[in-house]
């Protein structure tokens, strides 16, 4: 009698001892693990960013800036009008895709300055297609983008300064597309022009290029 | 020493063993049930935010592509969460009175980070990398549903690991070409609706998906190690 109470006791405490394991393991110090995910909040710092600014005068490791003409878009205070390194057809096609991107929902994609946040009430920006812009220096594109312009904010922290070139050259190619004649194209290639249908690929109901007096020509200053 | 059970709890004994199994087994099907239900995944559910903030308008409505925002979905694990000075781009002038934006232009005002609501969690102890699946033809769509079509974010898909090796063990099934990476509306190829990718036209998306296989190199990679490093 009294050696079966004593084995009931001792189950009952080994139960309840591998209950209050398991329950243990129930924690989830592994799913919140003491370190911080990117922006992920901090307690620990006052304005409680665990992403902490850099100490001013830092050099990133490759990113020391010391190419004037590539990070500044001047050479001896003056904006330069050619990109600092050779723009390739892939260049280009880079640039198309980041102004798409970056640009076009305000200048368009075609760079008149209609895109659909400026119709929603944002300033027009000006067209790329106006005099002034088509004789600005290429470096001018670039500068816009790396300091802002007008109502426009810099992009600086969103497109390196490599892509801010290729969309430079991509402007200028938009800026060509607008004002180019039949006898810019190769003699060997004209025949290609012909062939394509007036509004190629263009949706039904879209206009292939707006004409020039829908497109706001007023500056923002 | 008289007996303490009557004879009856032998049977009643038998029974409670025999019908432990099933309890056991019981209790393990609910679990399972609980964890794959919306009360714990939190699928479908729009999480309260500091801002009423509508990918459906955004990038829906006016057509901005996600990269204009989450900037480093590309090169990173992390997508990004843009700073206010990203919102401050448009809203410094567009609904620039809306009491709604207050906390954005407070934001700007003070240096303070808006502190957002994590809608898609994992745990820690799972390595997760946007830019390598962006990279090898998986859609924004694909996890995240059609984000474009959400007045409120909320999660399309469980996040489960069993959701994850379903796409790792299968990847063919979910590729589509990079240049639709970012295209909310794609669809994946049909007979009446097929998809040309260099050149080639595809039906379904079994041909296509081997031809992305083989084109991105992807793998199935359904090594512990490949997500919990």
């Amino acid at each position: 009698m009294r050696t079966a109470a004593t084995f009931a006791r001792s189950f009952a405490a080994l139960a309840l001892g591998a209950a209050a394991l398991l329950l243990a393991g129930c924690t989830q110090d592994m799913a919140t693990q003491p370190r911080y995910n990117p922006l992920r909040a901090s307690d620990f710092f006052g304005d409680r960013r665990s992403a902490r600014p850099l100490v001013p005068g830092t050099v990133p490791r490759g990113e020391l800036r010391s190419d004037a003409k590539l990070y500044t878009g001047m050479s001896n205070g003056l904006l330069i009008d050619s990109p600092p390194f050779p723009i390739t057809r892939a260049d280009l096609a880079r640039g198309q895709e980041r102004f798409n991107i970056n640009c076009a929902p305000c200048h368009d994609r075609t760079g008149y300055g209609n895109g659909l946040v400026a119709q929603r009430g944002f300033r027009h920006p000006p067209s790329y297609h106006i005099q002034r812009l088509i004789d600005a220096p290429l470096g001018h594109f670039y500068d816009v983008m790396t300091r802002g312009f007008g109502a426009m904010q810099d992009m600086s922290d969103r497109v390196t300064p490599e892509d801010r070139w290729r969309i430079a050259a991509y402007i200028r190619a938009l800026q060509y597309s607008q004002h180019a004649n039949v006898s810019d194209v190769p003699a060997g290639e004209r025949n290609k022009l012909n062939r394509l249908p007036a509004a190629a690929s263009v949706p039904a109901g879209h206009v292939a290029v707006p004409p020039a007096s829908q497109a706001p020509q007023k500056e923002s200053k | 020493m008289a007996q303490i059970f009557h004879r009856s709890t032998n049977t009643l004994s038998k029974l409670s063993i025999f019908g432990a199994v099933f309890f056991l087994a019981g209790l393990g099907g609910i679990a399972s049930l609980v964890i794959r239900s919306g009360f714990y995944t939190q699928i479908y559910v729009a999480r309260e935010q500091p801002i009423p903030f509508s990918h459906k308008h955004h990038a829906g409505g006016l057509g901005i592509d996600c990269r204009y925002c989450h900037t480093s979905v590309e090169t990173s694990s992390f997508a990004g969460i843009p700073p206010t000075k990203t919102c401050m781009s448009c809203h410094a002038q567009i609904w620039a009175d809306s009491p709604t934006l207050e906390p954005v232009r407070a934001s700007f005002r003070s240096d303070k980070s808006i502190e957002w609501n994590r809608v898609h969690k994992v745990a820690d102890f799972v390595y997760f990398d946007h830019s390598i699946h962006i990279t090898k033809g998986v859609g924004c769509a694909t996890c995240h549903g059609r984000i474009d079509q959400m007045p409120l974010t909320r999660k399309q898909n469980t996040l489960l690991m069993e959701w994850c090796i379903g796409c790792h063990q299968h990847p063919e099934e979910n590729l589509r070409p990079r240049s639709e990476i970012f295209n909310m509306a794609y669809e994946q190829p049909s007979a009446s609706a097929p998809v040309v990718h260099r050149g080639e036209s595809y039906t379904r998306q079994a041909a296509l998906g081997a031809v992305l296989m083989e084109e991105y190199k992807v793998q199935s990679l359904t090594a512990c190690a490949t997500c919990h490093r």
